[in-house]
């Protein structure tokens, strides 16, 4: 199995376990004390909660991290190992690409896990840009990631 | 990789980047607030990724990568199910924008319908691999 395939799925069984431990914080949330302090200097995180934003926020991060940070990942990782090989002399092909892809994809998706909550308590500005930010990283290793596999979707 | 597989992999690949670009309109609004209508197409960006890739996907790779079927096997069934995958999903995906509950529900039935004709594809090629 190449380096980035392990490195791949390596990163997606970490992506899984810190997904369901965000499910289940979110699960236990109701029981927790409203102790953690303050959002912003501005509200309390209590008041944030009662609005129901910081947990909306929180399952989106926890429905991404599961699906893209494991699933998506683990997909990425497994097909560029398994699909067929690009040539004799150079069975990865471009993986330069598929190395970018992987960067770019983990930068955005771990912006995106601390820029949605920090938005959602308040944060604005930077924190809304580093949703822009999150959000365009995670498209251009999607799209690097697709171009990559594309040429190795082929018969023999 | 059969071309039947190379065609419905392909196919799940366009599915994931047209998800993703959906995906990315609802995060940078999520940041930017620039126009709350994106949201309406929220259903699409789910259908396109779970049925349109990864479902997609799975029909693509295991077509292609399990045992062969101990006697020969028509293709049809798999091509009925990506048909039935592909209108199923788009049916799903626009019930739920417009707020038709009916076509919704034609949807999901289709969808249905597709995965059980892809079962019943594979079912014969989960198998032992013959011994040398």
């Amino acid at each position: 199995m190449p380096a980035l395939a392990r490195l791949w799925i390596k990163t997606a069984l970490g992506y899984m376990v810190a997904a369901l431990l965000l499910g289940v914080w979110l699960a236990a949330e109701p029981w927790l004390p409203v102790w953690i302090g303050s959002a912003d200097g501005q509200g309390s995180v209590a008041a944030v909660r009662a609005s129901g934003g910081l947990t909306a926020a929180l399952r989106a991060v926890f429905v991404h991290l599961f699906v893209v940070g494991w699933l998506t990942q683990l997909i990425f990782g497994v097909a560029y190992w398994l699909f067929p090989r690009h040539s004799r002399e150079e069975p990865y092909g471009r993986s330069e690409w598929a190395w970018l892809s992987f960067g770019l994809l983990n930068g955005g998706l771990l912006l995106r896990a601390a820029a949605e909550p920090a938005r959602a308590v308040g944060g604005s500005g930077f924190w809304a840009w580093s949703l822009v930010v999150a959000a365009l990283l995670q498209w251009i290793a999607t799209v690097c990631y697709a171009a990559y596999i594309w040429t190795r979707v082929r018969t023999k | 990789m059969p071309e039947r597989s190379v065609w419905i992999v392909r196919g799940a690949l366009v599915y994931l980047c047209a998800g993703v670009t959906l995906g990315t309109l609802l995060l940078v609004d999520k940041g930017l607030g620039i126009g709350s209508r994106i949201w309406l197409y929220r259903p699409l960006h789910v259908e396109f990724l779970f049925f349109g890739w990864m479902v997609q996907l799975v029909f693509g790779v295991a077509s292609w990568i399990l045992p062969s079927a101990p006697s020969r096997q028509s293709d049809l069934p798999l091509l009925a199910a990506c048909a039935a995958l592909n209108v199923g999903l788009w049916l799903a995906g626009w019930g739920a924008v417009g707020g038709a509950t009916g076509v919704l529900f034609v949807g999901r039935v289709t969808e249905a319908v597709s995965v059980a004709l892809f079962a019943a594809y594979v079912w014969p090629r989960v198998r032992a691999f013959a011994r040398a």
